[in-house]
């Protein structure tokens, strides 16, 4: 068969074009994931971050041949979650949302961190978030979002 | 804390923690075509030739010929070109654009298009700029008698750098023609009037050919008040040509090299001291302008207002420039040119503090101003300064006195410690009497016959969160409950012009205004009736007219205040500081909501900080900037200040909404003097002169010291 297989989200999907495209733009031209940002295309700012088998990843520094068989969750499968009613309760308790650009990153970033340490104390959040740049909040109210959902979601990670 | 003040869930959150806020980027790109720009490559240059590839069909190239209005785009002088004319003044100017269904072909043809240039010579470098853009000057008390009699006169210069907004959404704009024959734009703004006077312009059209949407926007911070109005000229023009929508987004390196930043600046001070006591300051500032207006004017003449920082001198000369030089234009960023100048005052009176050997933080009290005092130009400070009240709550907050004392003494040891304060202000609204001439704000409140209200004013989200402040403001009046108020994304067709999203005044002006009008519509109330209600801005009648032709009068109504103290560890082995601690107490008045305020004040002191340290940009010797990707180009992540501490203090200001004051701009513009200052302490004492100051500077006066 050709193409490349992946699940996006939980469906299975067969991507046509090219190994070589990268991953952030197939999943915004092609599947129109559209949560997924592209900040710099360079794997510095992690708008683009989405999770793949679960770890963290910038989608721009990804080539679709690198998907083959492998899961992609973006925003719009993990907003279905608990997890996700959670960290987007926290955020909105502490106005950790500003511009939004930088969020949906933010959202899975959270989530790759406490579902490999659940109760994470304040320098462990900024070091799990500290590969996406948020240019307006000064980042305080997103780690105590982060701290918060921890507590809050307790036993859901 | 007011009810008004507690924190509510923002309007747009579930919008955009979930990702369904569309972005321009975001729509839907079928039938849409791809705008490319096709920069300059030299810094100054007459065009010879620009030679294109055969375009295949659907494929367009575009550029000043194609301009159906004037080629000049409306900012606060005409000076800047839609596409480039006969010349290119900069590295990245737009000469041209090609439009086409296929991002990748339009990628392909642009780097195939060929330009021969007839080079010029480029003005680079500041300090060897003579084309003067602008030009200020103006004074008080009698500088000569005052450096007559002066003990001592101190001279020193300061520096500053570029600093890049650095939004995370990049610039991004479409037009999209309508089947009426009006072209609709929207994108990426913070002020929308100003997008539909430039599209107007460029197309040659009236008020009814065009109207404006501003999309949800991925950060602004003065970014997105001026360079829109390009972008959308140029894809409007694409689109008017292509007959077919057109939406051109750049990526970060086009937005990096190509899009204004703050303006680099020069400063030199002069300073006539007696008895211990400043009696005179001679100020002289220059500007890097880049090579079109854009601006320029008014950055400067805040940056000018505020160059005696919030001291009391009897005795002042302030003469300003704005140059010329073949390089990126600059322009808006948060802070409106007083960071600068307040830099430099706070080291220059640190400077003098040491060298009197008194500490400099007592020294900076000794000359604060106070309430009822003259301001810069001759205008007064109408209401109480409450600096002295906010320097006690940092000290509490942070030890800073016993630190600052105890930091200025001998370091042995590879880490060394220092600790600095700034003091500054930030004046709300537009310089002058701009907001009652030449912006002139109307907003309204529509009311619905299931009694719902939608405002309506031209004022954009651009995270600030207006899209929640102004409805909170409304409902209060109205007795509402805040699901009954909304305010949408604002579009030119529906809105009227509340101005623009810009000066730290949508709140403190645009709220203000929107809490009469509640008042208006409460008062006529009709239940089941479909209302509308209007207000008109209103002069405070407290002002000293100011004249901008002498600098004389009320340059602002009010002030919200700042103070900063920022505590590094420097490594003298490495070069590196780390930020130990930064606390900053805030007084913009009465917060229209705490998380919204304090989002503001954290994300304008942590910016403050990467302008002083990290944020690093300059260009090469042929004017291309080199800082143009996020690895080049370093802004603050989660790591580098853990311990950001903000503080509110509230000095109501009768006129703002419930004592609000203007909010967003404040917390930026003390950066840079707390955090050189300590520089200066864990470095032994030295004196430095510019900002920012990285790692290599440090490791160049640890080198030059011996330290």
């Amino acid at each position: 068969m050709n193409g490349i297989c992946f699940t996006l989200n939980g469906a299975p999907v067969t991507y046509e074009g090219s190994a070589a495209d990268r991953l952030l733009e197939v999943l915004r031209d092609t599947y129109r994931t559209t949560s997924v940002k592209c900040g710099c295309k360079e794997g510095e700012c992690g708008a683009c971050s989405v999770l793949l088998d679960g770890v963290l990843v910038n989608s721009c520094c990804v080539a679709m041949g690198a998907v083959e068989g492998r899961s992609v969750v973006t925003l719009e499968g993990y907003r279905e979650t608990e997890r996700f009613a959670v960290l987007s309760r926290a955020y909105g308790e502490l106005s950790a949302v500003q511009c939004g650009f930088c969020t949906p990153g933010m959202i899975l970033a959270s989530e790759a961190l406490l579902s490999r340490n659940p109760h994470p104390s304040e320098e462990e959040i900024r070091e799990g978030l500290s590969g996406n740049l948020c240019r307006c909040t000064g980042y305080n109210a997103i780690i105590k979002a982060v701290s918060l959902a921890a507590e809050e979601g307790n036993g859901l990670w | 804390m007011k009810e008004i003040s507690c924190p509510v869930v923002k309007k747009d959150h579930g919008d955009k923690v979930s990702g369904r806020s569309l972005y321009v980027g975001d729509y839907d790109g079928e039938g849409v075509l791809t705008g490319k720009l096709l920069h300059a490559k030299v810094a100054h240059a007459r065009i010879v030739e620009v030679s294109l590839p055969e375009l295949p069909q659907g494929y367009l190239y575009v550029d000043r010929n194609d301009v159906p209005g004037d080629n000049n785009v409306n900012i606060v002088k005409d000076d800047t070109p839609v596409y480039a004319r006969e010349t290119v003044e900069y590295i990245g100017e737009p000469i041209g654009m090609v439009v086409g269904p296929d991002p990748k072909e339009v990628e392909r043809l642009l780097s195939e298009i060929q330009v021969t240039y007839e080079e010029l010579e480029p003005v680079l470098d500041l300090r060897k700029a003579s084309e003067v853009f602008f030009h200020y000057e103006y004074g008080k008390g009698d500088l000569e008698a005052a450096f007559a009699q002066a003990d001592k006169v101190y001279e020193e210069e300061f520096e500053t750098g570029y600093q890049e907004q650095a939004y995370l959404e990049t610039q991004g704009m479409m037009a999209v023609p309508e089947a009426d024959g009006r072209m609709f734009v929207h994108g990426s703004m913070q002020c929308i009037y100003y997008v539909k006077g430039a599209v107007m312009r460029a197309l040659g059209c009236g008020p009814d050919g065009v109207h404006i949407l501003q999309d949800p926007t991925g950060g602004g911070f003065g970014g997105k008040e001026a360079f829109p109005s390009i972008l959308a000229c140029q894809v409007a023009v694409a689109a008017h040509k292509a007959q077919a929508p057109v939406r051109c987004v750049f990526d970060r390196r086009e937005d990096l090299e190509y899009t204004s930043k703050r303006h680099p600046s020069l400063c030199v001070y002069k300073v006539a001291v007696k008895d211990g006591r400043v009696t005179a300051m001679d100020i002289d500032v220059k500007f890097n302008g880049g090579a079109y207006t854009t601006l320029s004017a008014v950055v400067l003449q805040r940056g000018l207002i505020c160059a005696d920082g919030v001291y009391n001198i009897e005795n002042l000369h302030v003469v300003g420039e704005a140059l010329k030089t073949n390089t990126t234009p600059t322009g808006a960023y948060r802070g409106f040119g007083a960071p600068q100048t307040f830099f430099a005052v706070e080291l220059m009176m640190d400077h003098i503090a040491r060298d009197l050997g008194v500490d400099s933080l007592e020294f900076k009290e000794a000359h604060m101003v106070k309430q009822g005092d003259a301001t810069s130009t001759s205008g007064m400070y109408h209401f109480p300064v409450p600096l002295p009240a906010m320097i006690d709550e940092v000290d509490r907050a942070c030890d800073f006195r016993r630190k600052h004392k105890e930091y200025a003494k001998p370091q042995t040891g590879r880490y060394r410690r220092g600790i600095g304060m700034s003091v500054y202000f930030h004046g709300a609204g537009f310089t002058g009497a701009g907001e009652r001439d030449t912006i002139k704000a109307v907003c309204k409140l529509h009311k619905y016959p299931d009694g719902t209200v939608e405002i309506l004013a031209s004022n954009g989200e651009i995270g600030q969160g207006v899209r929640t402040t102004f409805p909170k403001i409304v409902a209060r009046e109205l007795n509402l409950p805040l699901e009954k108020v909304y305010y949408d994304q604002p579009d030119t067709a529906r809105v009227p012009d509340s101005g623009p999203t810009v000066a730290s005044r949508s709140l403190m002006i645009v709220g203000e205004l929107l809490r009469r009008a509640a008042i208006q519509l409460r008062d006529k109330w009709v239940d089941g009736e479909d209302q509308m209600v209007e207000e008109h801005y209103k002069e405070p009648n407290f002002m000293i007219p100011f004249s901008l032709e002498d600098f004389h009068g009320d340059a602002y109504p009010t002030y919200a205040w700042g103070v900063h103290a920022i505590e590094v560890e420097v490594d003298t082995c490495t070069g590196r500081s780390q930020v130990l601690g930064a606390t900053g107490s805030f007084d913009v008045g009465t917060p229209i909501d705490y998380n919204v305020v304090m989002g503001q004040m954290e994300g304008g002191f942590l910016q403050g900080i990467g302008y002083a340290s990290m944020e690093h940009m300059n260009y090469d010797n042929k004017g291309r900037i080199r800082n143009n990707s996020f690895s080049d180009y370093l802004i603050p992540t989660t790591r580098d200040v853990p311990n950001l501490n903000c503080i509110l203090h509230v000095e109501e200001y009768p006129d703002g909404p419930y004592g609000a004051k203007g909010a967003g701009e404040l917390p930026l513009v003390g950066g840079p003097g707390a955090y050189v200052e300590a520089l200066e302490q864990a470095l032994g004492g030295v004196k430095l002169h510019h900002a920012p100051f990285t790692i290599e500077d440090t490791m160049n006066v640890i080198l030059k010291e011996g330290l």
